[in-house]
């Protein structure tokens, strides 16, 4: 009898047991981690969504035929180079938002801050890019609502009517300005978050506070903006 | 507060995450990226036959770019296991959707006789 009273008081130490984090991570990393949850339902539905739309269509306007052009350089004829450029900016930002989280565990401020200010490089070489890219399309035809017409859209399908051609286009560009919009205002935000926190490195904020740790709730975001990106990248550009 | 999730956060973190691993995750995506531009710029328009095999392999690749991304980058292959699953497991919900409507697409073709 004694015994089992004496087991029931006996303090528990298992992490599900309070007073200790049992995921042992701090709470706002956590909180990050499940809005990048919601946020991939968001995009996927937004993918899904084209997918689905694409399947139902008997044609579409083909890839490697619609981006083929670097803007400034080439007009035709290099499908796909544009693009590689705009996901290596983005995996090498990346790269160097990692560098900077490696940094703010070794409490080295400057280099956090020389990582951090090439990641913001590369977030606004890549906006540019898009920038670019979606001058480009619009100055084609394209934009929410518009399509080129009839004859240039010919070139983009290997097949179909007219109106089948028209009606799939115009999914196809509602389609991509709003998701690679939303992904564009996903890297946008991260590169406003991205200067907020750089300065407050700068500003010392972090060393007072001894821990790094923003610089790594950030960076989640950043590689969920580049994760995203893989995604669009695969099922725009290369399906 | 930020003493003590400092401290809970250094645990088994400091082998995980090195300089040397960070470079090499990297030098996998890159890769990756390279044989999908070489199988789109290289191999389909030479082998028109292929293109039917191409799309599965892209997928696969991008999955495998994802997990690399965020097992590695995002840390969370080093993180404990119920909050690796709490993440992961909600996954199900994409898989379903992904499921349903491509499904439905299908159907959707016959919806469309006008054209």
């Amino acid at each position: 009898m004694s015994t089992t009273v004496s087991q029931i008081d006996e303090v528990k130490t298992s992490p599900w047991s309070g007073g200790r984090s049992p995921f042992n991570v701090e709470y706002g990393k956590i909180m990050m981690w499940f809005f990048l949850l919601s946020d991939a339902f968001t995009f996927s539905s937004l993918l899904i969504a084209y997918g689905s739309l694409r399947f139902s269509a008997s044609v579409w306007p083909g890839a490697d035929k619609v981006f083929q052009s670097v803007p400034g350089l080439v007009d035709h004829g290099a499908p796909l180079v544009f693009v590689g450029l705009m996901t290596f900016i983005l995996i090498a930002s990346s790269v160097t938002m990692v560098l900077a989280v490696e940094a703010g565990h070794r409490n080295a401020k400057k280099e956090v801050v020389g990582w951090m200010i090439a990641t913001v490089i590369g977030g606004f070489m890549f906006l540019g890019c898009q920038a670019l890219e979606w001058g480009h399309l619009h100055h084609e035809g394209f934009w929410w609502g518009s399509v080129p017409p009839a004859e240039e859209l010919k070139k983009l399908f290997t097949g179909g009517s007219e109106a089948v051609q028209h009606m799939t286009s115009q999914e196809f560009a509602n389609l991509f300005f709003t998701i690679t919009g939303f992904h564009g205002f996903h890297v946008f935000t991260g590169v406003i978050i991205n200067i907020i926190i750089t300065v407050n490195v700068l500003m010392g904020t972090y060393e007072k506070r001894g821990s790094y740790l923003m610089v790594e709730k950030v960076g989640l975001y950043w590689h969920f903006v580049d994760l995203v990106w893989v995604f669009v990248f695969t099922f725009f550009y290369l399906v | 507060m930020s003493a003590e999730s400092h401290e809970v956060h250094h645990d088994g973190e400091h082998d995980t995450m090195s300089k040397k691993r960070i470079w090499q995750v990297a030098g996998i995506l890159t890769f990756i990226t390279c044989i999908e531009f070489i199988i789109a710029l290289a191999i389909v328009p030479n082998h028109p036959d292929l293109l039917k095999y191409a799309n599965p392999v892209y997928i696969v690749l991008t999955l495998f770019k994802a997990f690399y991304i965020v097992a590695y980058f995002m840390h969370l292959k080093f993180e404990k296991m119920g909050l690796i699953l709490s993440l992961v497991i909600p996954i199900i919900f994409i898989i379903g959707l992904i499921l349903v409507l491509t499904n439905e697409s299908h159907h959707w073709v016959d919806l469309r006789p006008v054209f």
